[in-house]
């Protein structure tokens, strides 16, 4: 299969040559308000949405101004400066520019634009938090780190923003640092995307040794097509970084316990955008992905679905509404990865999907963070029941969310999920079919998730005054809805998107495939939804639901525990590291300690009885002279034979 | 002749040698040395008597006055310690040790 | 045939004056011990044609070293003796055992080799005789060991004056200073002297005042120390116990006393 990718355009001047400003600004904002601290307190959240917003601005403007090009035309770098130098004489090995293409600026338009409504919705649900200040400059670095992770035109680039994105994510998580569970949850997260960080550090390694250059446009041409045992292990090292970052598995154990952070930060960080870092990495490197449904590629849409089913499994059980909006988020990239893994055509489903998710899913936890401000930041579910009433505007909202994410007909989730459905079930129908079991478990949890909120009985505590939240907070909400209203449509019918990526993933845009309302996945997809949505109304909505967590079948306490994934790590990993920890400690206090402290006392002692020889008499010490010379000529005699 | 004077300045040599180990009056360990030093002299002159050379009356020349210089502040140095100790007993001072 | 005779007497005297030297209890015998050594041994050097370094030897050991050693011995007591109990274990064991066994090695060396009939000097000093060869080596040859030798001389008398010399700590007491401690102390007037009414004129008789009884102050300690010790305390009881008492009172410098001499001493 020929590529279609466009060759790649230097430019210079207008609004793309100046979009390093769209990392600036964050930068900036986040500099200022951490340098300057507490005097920046009284405005700092006002600055920081501003620089959030001009980010947005530059964005926007970037964006028209690139489709201003034709269509193979749309990939503009930029060069910035000489990253690392080369030996003298030698071109440089690593320059830092930007690369502006179409995927690079969807991202880019997610991330500020969802960032900035973030951002703004922040000032609502921080206004009592003493610590708004320093929350909205780690905010400003997130998406600094993320816009550089995404338009980095290499990928020593992408991988500092990558680095960047998490030390944003682990000071977010951990930004109540005061409860034990969130700086242990930051540490977790910190610690388990080390591994994936390994796997894209030693990818990149693998990449410089095998093809001498990290820069996307060169690496376009030396790879071209090219497949054998090197670019394989370049994809897998790739999809394990991909794994660690975007909590797929074997790496999710992280995101569930990540929700310890402020409500905006698991929108923004983790559902919208850093989580799907992931995907952009495996859909930039689509070069060792290649040829799509084998290898590499084929493990992408493995984990994909495996993780889209775990993710949906583990949403059923949850009681805590932003843990279970975790699994939810899981699961969602889970369809992204599978579809990144089926090649341009689901290339385009899936950056969709991912476009449409950041909003939807954006929308929900915003929704579930406007829910716990009015409830004492309670985040059991069996303690909701009956909001609707009390905060229309969240219910409505929520609601679209909730009927975007389990793909109801015409909303944003309905064209590009059953979009990656039915391109999968074409290319691999096992993973295709297994999608479709995902999408009806999705429609039980999320239907149970918004029947134990907003429906059913109050169940509240009995301190609880439920209220509607700020216009701060709901505009964005508002905004966000619309976005999963009908973004989906407007991206997938006519195959917009399809055509507007294809110069940078390398469909072929004339191609493009064509949104099918009735096909066999998509009838039973609808299918399995609506029962899962039934069974939800008939345990949730209609049915009393228990305060207390029942005990729930082996099944229930398996999706509770997260499939276990903590009990692996902890019997895999930590237990023997212990040990091994344990062992070295034993063997340096006894063996190597014992050596060293041994040799001194040895030393020690034998000097101690040694030193008596010395007495202090004169006349000791003439006798032993005396014998010394008796016996050097005694032994002079017996040598010189005299 | 020449071995009787070496058997007898090895014999002076040995006597010296062992005063100087039992006696503990540091002026008598002095007297030993001396004894030790003249023993040294005569197997000089007997040697050189025996190879027909000055050389070895000369060095026990030097050797005398060598053995002047030393007695001097040896027995300086005994006086002094006499004075701060009252004795002139070499086990006495045997306060450098372990 | 005269040499041999020499040799033999004065071996025997030599060795017996040695062993006599490391064997004697007391310094003084040891020293003269030294010297009888030392004699014989300078009328050896003058039996093997050696009659410079026999003056040099009667000179400077007999005269100038043995001198040395006696002076030094009157500083530090002429008859003070030592114990001859070994303090040291296995010191003397050993010191005879290494003794031994080194004079059996030299014999073994000498008495194993073949010495040639002595050559003599008579080549050696032909050119103007022995005394100008002497110096003729000294002079030109050693010249240099010479010089170095009388440096070493003088760094020698520089260092035992610097080590003999004792430091005044205290102004010197002036006869005003002595007249007017006397007139603050016990006894403005001249201490009784002894014998004075005394039965008999010993200077270790105390003297007797006016009304008969005993002046102890009369009796020099150092002397009625001695009477006590060599129990040559008269009979008169009374005469007897004024004896006994001064010598009890006879105190040995006390403690201050003894670190104001030292520190004299090291200062």
């Amino acid at each position: 299969m020929e590529s279609h990718i466009a060759e790649i355009v230097q430019h210079t001047g207008g609004v793309i040559g100046n979009s390093w400003l769209m990392i600036a600004f964050p930068l900036v904002g986040a500099f200022i308000l951490l340098v300057f601290n507490r005097f920046t307190n009284r405005w700092g959240h006002l600055l920081g949405v501003a620089m959030s917003l001009a980010s947005f601005v530059v964005a926007v403007l970037a964006f028209f101004e690139l489709i201003g090009f034709g269509p193979e035309e749309r990939r503009r770098a930029v060069h910035l400066f000489e990253f690392i130098p080369g030996m003298p004489g030698e071109p440089a090995m690593v320059d830092m520019g930007l690369l502006i293409d179409p995927l690079s600026i969807s991202f880019a338009l997610l991330i500020t634009g969802v960032g900035s409504l973030i951002h703004i919705y922040s000032i609502g649900y921080m206004s009592h938090d003493e610590h708004r200040r320093r929350f909205f400059s780690y905010l400003n670095l997130f998406v600094a780190a993320m816009l550089l992770l995404v338009l980095a035109d290499n990928y020593v680039g992408l991988f500092i923003g990558w680095e960047g994105v998490g030390l944003a994510s682990y000071l977010l998580i951990g930004f109540w640092q005061f409860k034990p569970s969130a700086a242990t949850a930051a540490k977790k997260a910190f610690v388990v995307n080390r591994v994936g960080d390994f796997g894209l550090l030693v990818g990149m390694f693998v990449i410089w040794t095998s093809f001498g250059t990290l820069a996307f446009k060169d690496l376009g041409a030396e790879v071209n097509g090219v497949q054998n045992g090197t670019t394989l292990a370049i994809g897998l090292l790739l999809l394990l970084g991909a794994c660690g970052k975007s909590a797929q598995l074997p790496l999710q154990s992280w995101l569930l316990d990540a929700m310890e952070g402020p409500t905006p930060v698991s929108a923004l960080i983790h559902a919208a955008t850093m989580v799907t870092a992931g995907v952009y990495l495996v859909v930039r490197s689509g070069a060792f992905f290649f040829p799509e449904g084998s290898g590499a590629a084929l493990a992408v849409s493995i984990v994909g679905a495996v993780t889209l089913l775990a993710g949906a499994i583990i949403g059923c059980a949850k009681d805590d509404i932003k843990k279970g909006l975790a699994g939810s988020t899981m699961s969602q990239i889970g369809y992204m990865m599978l579809g990144a893994g089926l090649g341009p055509a689901g290339y385009a489903f899936a950056i969709g999907h991912l476009i449409t998710h950041g909003f939807f899913k954006a929308n929900m936890f915003l929704g579930a963070g406007s829910v716990m401000h009015g409830m004492n930041d309670e985040v059991d579910m069996r303690k909701y029941g009956a909001l609707r009433k009390f905060m229309p505007i969240t219910f409505v909202t929520f609601f679209i969310g909730y009927l975007a994410i389990i793909g109801f007909p015409l909303l944003s989730g309905y064209f590009t999920k059953d979009g990656i459905i039915e391109t999968a079930v074409h290319h691999q129908p096992i993973l295709g079919w297994l999608a479709v079991l995902g999408a009806g478990i999705t429609g039980f949890y999320m239907s149970r998730m918004v029947f134990m909120t907003f429906f059913g009985e109050k169940r509240w505590a009995d301190d609880a005054h439920p209220h509607e939240s700020p216009l701060v907070m709901t505009v964005p909400l508002m905004v966000l809805s619309l976005g999963s209203l009908g973004l989906g449509a407007y991206l997938v019918l006519n195959g917009t998107l399809y055509r507007f990526l294809s110069p940078a993933v390398g469909g072929d845009p004339a191609a493009a495939p064509e949104f099918h309302f009735v096909t066999t996945p998509g009838l039973a997809t609808l299918a399995l939804v609506a029962v899962g949505a039934a069974f939800a109304w008939m345990r949730y909505g209609r049915a009393e639901v228990p305060a207390v967590q029942p005990r729930g079948s082996f099944l229930t306490t398996f999706a509770r525990r997260d499939l276990y994934g903590d009990a692996l790590n902890e019997s895999l990993f930590m237990r023997p590291g212990q040990w091994l920890t344990r062992l070295a400690v034993f063997f340096d206090n006894r063996g190597i300690d014992g050596i060293v402290n041994g040799l001194a006392a040895g030393i020690g002692g034998s000097s101690g009885r040694l030193r008596r020889i010395q007495t202090g008499f004169a006349r000791t010490y003439a006798l032993s002279i005396f014998i010394g010379a008796a016996l050097l000529t005694g032994a002079l005699l017996l040598v010189g034979n005299i | 002749m020449t071995t009787h004077y070496l058997v007898l300045s090895g014999l002076l040599f040995a006597i010296g040698a062992l005063g100087v180990l039992v006696r503990r009056n540091a002026i008598v360990v002095f007297m030993c040395v001396e004894l030790m030093l003249n023993a040294c002299n005569l197997a000089f002159v007997t040697f050189a008597r025996q190879v027909g050379n000055l050389e070895g009356q000369i060095i026990a020349f030097f050797v005398m006055v060598v053995a002047a210089a030393e007695v001097v502040v040896g027995l300086a140095i005994i006086v002094t310690i006499f004075r701060t100790r009252r004795s002139a007993s070499v086990d006495d001072a045997n306060l450098l040790k372990y | 045939m005269g040499e041999t005779i020499t040799f033999w007497v004065l071996a025997v005297v030599s060795v017996g004056a040695a062993l006599g030297m490391v064997f004697n209890r007391k310094a003084v015998y040891s020293a003269l011990m030294l010297g009888t050594v030392m004699l014989c041994l300078a009328v050896l050097y003058a039996v093997q044609d050696a009659p410079f370094l026999a003056a040099v030897q009667i000179i400077v050991y007999t005269g100038a070293i043995m001198m040395l050693f006696l002076f030094v011995l009157m500083l530090v007591g002429v008859d003070s003796s030592d114990s001859f109990v070994e303090t040291l274990k296995g010191q003397r064991f050993w010191a005879v055992l290494a003794g031994l066994g080194f004079l059996t090695l030299i014999v073994l060396a000498v008495g194993n080799a073949i010495f040639a009939p002595e050559t003599g000097l008579a080549a050696a000093t032909q050119q103007g005789g022995y005394i100008r060869s002497i110096a003729l080596l000294l002079f030109t040859k050693y010249v240099f060991a010479f010089e170095v030798t009388s440096a070493l001389l003088i760094t020698a008398a520089l260092a035992a004056m610097v080590l003999a010399h004792r430091e005044k700590l205290t102004e010197k007491l002036t006869q005003k200073d002595l007249s007017r401690a006397r007139f603050l102390g016990d006894h403005p007037s001249p201490l009784p002297g002894p014998g004075t009414y005394a039965r008999n004129n010993a200077i270790d008789m105390p003297a007797l005042l006016p009304d008969g009884s005993v002046a102890e102050s009369s009796v020099n300690r150092y002397l009625a120390r001695y009477d006590v010790e060599h129990d040559h305390l008269p009979e008169d009881p009374k005469l007897a116990e004024a004896i006994r008492h001064t010598a009890e009172h006879d105190e040995a410098p006390t403690e201050a006393e003894q670190d104001a001499e030292s520190n004299e001493v090291t200062k």
